[in-house]
């Protein structure tokens, strides 16, 4: 597939995610926030709500439509590789352990900052690790 | 501007998240994949650590970073044939640590501003807590079944009573956290909060002890999905989008490869989950002997020297010999006699989605000759030898018109339709399903008993010395 197919296919689909996001960093008018009266932080996280299931709504039907197309061949790779993305719990765990919390709190960070580093190192490698062997016809010599 | 670097290197990281998955569409571009991910994690973990308000603690971050390459270097090691397990070891990673942050947030916002936990972040962090935990109890059953560790017992358990009970407890888990969305402050709360994880966690043990081999790719495959929803739910309770878009990508990923197992072995998503193959054992394991035909080495190497096209149909008996190295060098001996030589991919051969395919392609076997079921049947009447090499239940032609058969309904490879079948079998017991294969008994088969390895080396053996070349 040449990469301006790819850029037909997929960009206006990222397209898409990216004006969502950006839609939702500013609050129109959605409904009435369940706690009316909170704290502002409270407040703006209840608003942007309807924003996050947009994305994930979207992102789901991405994932299915890039995913479906994956050779079969690959699919112990592929489920290395989503196992590596999905590791971006990472960045919750960082959130948790870095920011001015409670020792325990930070604790449980930690943990979790730990188990998701190992599924990104050991994910990344070893889809390389697999990838390097699937060979075409030319590939043996 | 720090916010404004960090959402644009979200946006950027989802972006290349997306296309990492593209590139896997084909072998030839699917390595740039791994780079896009990797640079989209970085990107990602960069955009995070420089937050202002994660100034605090870096010693904490690094270490546990440190840490986290310790164990995953060596994990990323492992031979090819624990990939299933190491694929249901990270899952279970993935479970624990959404999970722990799920934790970590509520009592955070509990103990110093409640009026954070509304009620949509209280349902997203009780969805969090339950596919979390229940994955990670859940796939740490599944790797130990899969490395067979001695005390998790490998044939599905099953008791009376046992979906009623499971359902139970994950509707009573569910119940619970109603309660905590509504209350989410209240002087149990916190108590309610830890009878829900202690729930998920019974719930993924209880989950996958009546699961048997032959289902762990779809089992596998149905985690992944869990992992990824966790990781949406921490996005949720966060908000971050980011979090959201990735565990999305990773749980449609479960989802697609879940239905394509489960279609590749006629059962639905339920049945998997909450129909044990364990109790159709007894009744089959009845049925009257039969007999087998047996061939000598030297008479099945004349076979396959006289074939034009042989057909290798490649199972779990493969990878658990290690066999696929002389697989390969049979591969070779008989592409040197001119003998084109196809293997036969079903599905569901093995313990994950694409296990066989990674195996022969680590013995180098070229990916173009890797043919998936749907491909090759249409011309395994043509096909001279079937060379059966570990698996069973796959190609057993019971599927096709045994009502009564577990596994009536599943598509299979046609073996049988061969004008010969070779079956490299460990021992004369039943496969792992425990139904009776009548391939083995058909006129046309010859079976070889023994390790797979040492079958496929003796053959190679016996044609490398035959043609007089070495």
């Amino acid at each position: 597939m040449s990469g301006r197919q790819i850029a037909g296919r997929v960009v206006p689909l990222i397209g898409a995610v990216a004006a969502t996001v950006a839609l939702a960093q500013t609050p129109g008018d959605l409904p009435p926030p369940a706690t009316a009266g909170a704290l502002p932080a409270a407040e703006s996280a209840s608003l942007d709500y309807w924003s996050m299931l947009f994305v994930f709504m979207l992102a789901t039907f991405i994932g299915v439509g890039v995913i479906r197309r994956v050779s079969r061949l690959l699919h112990t790779p592929l489920m290395s590789l989503t196992n590596a993305i999905s590791a971006i719990a990472v960045v919750g765990s960082i959130i948790v352990t870095g920011s001015e919390h409670p020792l325990h709190i930070r604790i449980l960070g930690a943990i979790a900052l730990f188990a998701s580093m190992t599924n990104i190192v050991s994910g990344f490698l070893i889809t390389d690790r697999m990838l390097k062997m699937f060979k075409g016809d030319g590939g043996r010599k | 501007m720090i916010v404004a670097f960090t959402q644009l290197s979200y946006v950027v990281a989802t972006a290349l998240f997306i296309l990492a998955l593209h590139w896997m569409n084909d072998p030839k571009t699917a390595r740039r994949g791994v780079y896009g991910g990797v640079a989209a994690m970085f990107l990602a973990i960069l955009a995070t650590w420089a937050q202002p308000q994660v100034i605090v603690h870096h010693v904490w971050i690094v270490i546990a970073i440190a840490l986290g390459f310790l164990v995953g270097w060596p994990l990323s090691r492992v031979p090819l044939t624990a990939v299933p397990q190491r694929t249901a070891l990270s899952h279970s990673f993935g479970g624990l640590a959404a999970g722990l942050v799920g934790t970590a947030e509520y009592f955070l916002w509990l103990g110093e501003a409640p009026v954070n936990l509304t009620p949509f972040r209280m349902t997203a962090i009780i969805a969090e807590i339950i596919f979390g935990y229940l994955t990670f109890t859940g796939s740490l059953m599944a790797a130990g079944k899969l490395q067979e560790i001695r005390w998790i017992p490998q044939r599905p358990v099953t008791f009376p009573l046992q979906n009623a009970l499971n359902i139970g407890l994950l509707l009573l888990a569910v119940i619970v956290g109603a309660a905590l969305v509504l209350n989410p402050a209240a002087p149990w709360s916190a108590t309610a909060f830890l009878v829900i994880i202690g729930l998920a966690l019974l719930f993924g043990v209880l989950l996958i002890i009546p699961i048997g081999g032959a289902d762990m790719p779809t089992v596998i495959s149905i985690l992944n999905a869990y992992a990824g929803l966790s990781a949406v739910a921490m996005g949720f309770v966060l908000d971050n989008k980011l979090l959201i878009t990735a565990g999305a990508l990773d749980g449609s990923s479960g989802l697609i490869l879940s239905v394509i197992m489960c279609k590749a072995m006629n059962r639905s998503f339920f049945n998997v989950l909450f129909g044990a193959f364990g109790k159709v054992e007894a009744a089959k394991a009845a049925s009257g002997q039969k007999v087998y035909k047996t061939e000598t080495i030297e008479g099945a190497a004349q076979l396959l020297e006289q074939a034009s096209l042989v057909v290798i149909v490649p199972g779990y008996g493969m990878a658990v010999a290690q066999a696929q190295h002389k697989v390969r060098e049979l591969y070779d001996q008989l592409k040197k006699r001119g003998i084109t030589v196809k293997f036969a991919i079903h599905p569901v051969a093995g313990r994950m989605p694409g296990h066989m395919n990674v195996l022969l392609a680590e013995a180098d076997i070229p990916y173009t000759d890797l043919v998936e079921m749907d491909e090759i049947n249409p011309d395994m009447p043509q096909c001279d030898v079937a060379l059966v090499v570990g698996a069973n239940d796959v190609v057993n032609p019971a599927a096709r018109y045994d009502k009564s058969s577990p596994i009536y309904g599943m598509p299979i490879i046609d073996a049988d339709k061969a004008r010969t079948v070779l079956a490299i079998k460990r021992s004369k017991n039943p496969g792992f399903a425990g139904i009776d294969n009548e391939l083995y008994f058909s006129d046309r088969t010859w079976m070889l008993f023994g390790d797979a390895k040492a079958v496929v080396g003796e053959l190679v053996k016996q044609l490398s010395g035959g043609s007089g070349m070495h």
